[in-house]
């Protein structure tokens, strides 16, 4: 059991960990060493104990399984069966693959679903395709509606179902018909491999972590997703923040303190003691740009800055779109990302008039309303695209607000080449800001907020 | 590493289907994830980072490791503020005090190599899970709590199975524990821990294994009712909640479900007892609600 691992096999773990350092993954030297010293201990032909292996090896964090998974698949994708069942008609097959997902006969779905591809997959070889569009027509082929009906029919001689029985076979078959996909996923990418090799077909994959994900582009499932990375996100940055604060300055001397600690040195004050220090907390204004293209990071970054809010004396959050208004106490009310976005819309909260962006005259607003408020220990924070549709900018405003805050920071979920291009008015802003930092995914979000303190 | 630090024979296992056979003769149903990983750790002789929702079995991982192979478990229970002194050594000056007192005459020099001696020495759990003569379990509890800087107290253990003590030298490990770190993600790890440790994420368990579970962890269950209510959590668990239920949750249910004689899972049923399996009202309040839904 305890053999080298082959030539061959050790190539393919280069090149996935090649891969993953690629997608951003922290695979490092010592790791992949790790990984090979592993390998020594498993079957080499057993595939998933060779996996095992490795993603207990090089993946170190669990949001970065499903892509280490994805990638495991590509480079060490086998070869897929030979078919024998090519003289069955379409019907058949798909009674046959009825039976395999409701037996969940993982052999035969595997042989079934190699057969399916063959069929309507249509690949033309060499194309730099990422192959969805071939999942996409072999599983619409292999009709999924009728198989979810058909495995959520109760049991024969049962009659009626009750409510709750009927809930659970349907989240069945919901979870068998998923888990074809995933097998003629898996297919697919095989013949992707077989065709250009693995390290092609991941680069056309741009798998990316969901931390890297773009805000802007990101599909529903994704930001699903993104909530459950950024759900410990504030007790971590907040741990970090309250540490960064305590660090490196030292209070008053404590009188008190001191004499008692020099009780054990007969009197002699050796070590003074300090009062702890206790910085002032900022107070946190935050103006997101909630029309519908940075939607996402909007309210990601609002429910960000809620969830933090023990680190700062206030956090008042404010949203615009032509207008703009405080939504500090839908935040508090507000559970989660899509509650928020429902009351937010609900109360119409910053459209005034034609719902179409106008950061002229949110600025103007704001500063007539609130701007009095903002006090030299307050942080201004701006989350938007700054395309305001050519509209007045009003930059002096803005340029007002910030001569009385402390520091004005502004997010740009857009890349930085994409600002002032169009009706991007940002490098009108630009000057007034304390720093302009663009914020395309979770991981950039973090920095700044790191740095923030 | 020191090279002639063999892993125990006892930790040597055969296979990952050892390791699950083992684990299962004590009740605890692993599934291969976890099986692979802790075979790799008895042969590679690395620690194991487990990470994971709460109450799925992270702790009791350790505990029925301990129980199948007969080693001892020694356990850090980790906090904001656990020191050296509570997790490693600590030297017990009452009884060094006593022993300058007991010896005035002794002179300085002889008294202070004497101080320094081993037995003198307070182990805390780390040490004493290097200096056992038998095997060890080495579990140390929810690791996300300790303060950055004490984690790197944990660093020369893990990786080369020593202690440094100033007065003392190092001590080096006779055998090589069995280590398992339990995390709940509450803070990021630092690389360098994560970097010395296997990695090992238990998620809830599929239906199939949460079935084994409840049959495995409540005696006399039906196995027609251990199915129906790991389908009903794993239905519960699809749904967007604050807290999903675990699988601790999961056999407290099945247990009240056999205390009152349920032999068939009804909608009622669930409704009456969501307050076992969830934990905030307004997660009962979406699952009502989500339930009475589904059946209209």
């Amino acid at each position: 059991m305890s053999s080298q691992p082959g030539h061959g096999v050790l190539a393919a773990v280069e090149g996935l960990v090649a891969q993953l350092r690629a997608t951003g993954m922290p695979a490092s030297t010592s790791d992949s060493i790790d990984a090979t010293s592993a390998l020594r201990h498993v079957e080499l032909t057993d595939r998933a104990a060779v996996k095992h292996a490795l993603a207990a090896t090089l993946v170190k964090d669990a949001q970065h399984l499903g892509t280490f998974d994805m990638l495991f698949e590509l480079f060490f994708a086998g070869s897929t069966l030979p078919s024998t069942l090519g003289s069955l008609d379409d019907d058949a097959l798909e009674e046959l693959l009825h039976q395999a997902i409701a037996g969940q006969d993982e052999l035969s779905l595997t042989r079934l679903v190699a057969e399916l591809v063959n069929r309507h997959a249509r690949f033309l070889p060499g194309q730099p395709v990422a192959g969805t569009f071939h999942v996409f027509r072999t599983f619409r082929a292999a009709h999924p509606d009728v198989l979810r009906a058909r495995l959520a029919e109760p049991p024969e001689g049962e009659g009626p179902t009750a409510d709750l029985r009927a809930r659970l076979l349907a989240d069945e078959a919901e979870r068998k018909v998923e888990r074809l996909r995933q097998a003629i996923e898996a297919e697919v990418r095989r013949r992707l491999v077989a065709d250009r090799g693995a390290a092609a077909v991941a680069r056309t994959l741009r798998q990316s972590l969901p931390e890297d994900v773009d805000f802007l582009t990101a599909s529903s499932r994704e930001v699903a997703e993104l909530s459950s990375i950024l759900a410990p996100l504030p007790a971590q940055l907040a741990a970090s923040l309250a540490r960064k604060r305590r660090h490196g300055r030292q209070g008053r001397i404590d009188f008190r303190a001191t004499a008692r600690k020099s009780m054990s040195t007969g009197g002699v004050p050796v070590e003074p003691a300090f009062h702890k220090p206790q910085p002032p907390k900022p107070e946190l204004f935050v103006l997101a740009d909630i029309s519908g293209s940075v939607a996402t990071f909007a309210r990601f970054t609002l429910q960000l800055a809620t969830a933090m809010r023990t680190q700062f004396r206030a956090v008042r959050c404010f949203v615009f779109v032509d207008g703009i208004d405080e939504v500090t106490h839908l935040l508090a009310e507000a559970k989660n990302v899509v509650e928020l976005a429902e009351r937010i819309d609900e109360a119409r909260s910053g459209v005034h008039l034609d719902g179409r962006s106008d950061y002229g005259n949110a600025f103007t607003m704001f500063q007539r309303r609130w701007g009095g408020q903002v006090n030299s220990r307050g942080i201004v924070l701006v989350l938007g695209d700054a395309r305001s549709n050519y509209r007045h900018p009003a930059a002096d405003k803005l340029a007002a607000v910030a001569s009385r805050a402390s520091h004005l920071y502004w997010l740009n979920p857009e890349a930085r080449a994409a600002w002032g291009d169009g009706d991007s008015v940002m490098h009108e802003y630009l000057p007034h800001c304390d720093g302009v930092y663009e914020c395309r995914t979770v991981r950039q979000l973090k920095e700044f907020v790191a740095q923030l303190a | 590493m020191p090279a002639d630090l063999h892993g125990s024979p006892r930790f040597a296992f055969a296979g990952p289907a050892a390791v699950t056979e083992l684990l299962a003769s004590t009740g605890y149903i692993a599934d291969a994830a976890i099986s692979a990983r802790i075979h790799l750790a008895g042969h590679l002789g690395k620690p194991v980072l487990v990470e994971g929702p709460a109450g799925t079995g992270k702790t009791q991982l350790a505990k029925s490791l301990s129980a199948a192979t007969g080693a001892r478990l020694i356990r850090l229970q980790c906090y904001e503020g656990l020191d050296e002194a509570k997790a490693l050594y600590e030297w017990d000056y009452r009884k060094q005090l006593l022993r300058i007192q007991a010896s005035r005459e002794g002179g300085w020099d002889s008294v202070q190599d004497d101080i320094f001696g081993e037995q003198y020495l307070l182990t805390r759990p780390l040490l004493e899970a290097i200096r056992a003569d038998e095997d060890v379990v080495l579990l140390i509890d929810e690791v996300d709590r300790l303060d950055v800087e004490t984690e790197a107290l944990l660093l020369e253990v893990l990786s080369d199975f020593q202690v440094s003590i100033p007065e003392l030298g190092t001590i080096g490990a006779r055998r090589r524990p069995l280590v398992l770190l339990t995390s709940n993600a509450s803070r990021e790890l630092s690389e360098a821990l994560k970097r010395r440790c296997l990695f090992l994420h238990i998620g809830y368990p599929s239906v199939e294994r949460e079935r084994e579970i409840v049959l495995a962890a409540v005696p006399g269950i039906t196995e027609h009712l251990a199915t129906e209510a790991a389908r009903v959590v794993a239905s519960l668990r699809g749904l967007d909640l604050k807290k999903r239920p675990s699988v601790s949750e999961t056999l407290d249910w099945a247990r009240a479900l056999l205390l009152l004689g349920v032999d068939e899972l009804g909608q009622d049923h669930v409704v009456e007892h969501l307050p076992v399996l969830l934990k905030h009202q307004n997660d009962i309040e979406t699952a009502e609600r989500e339930l009475a839904e589904k059946s209209g």
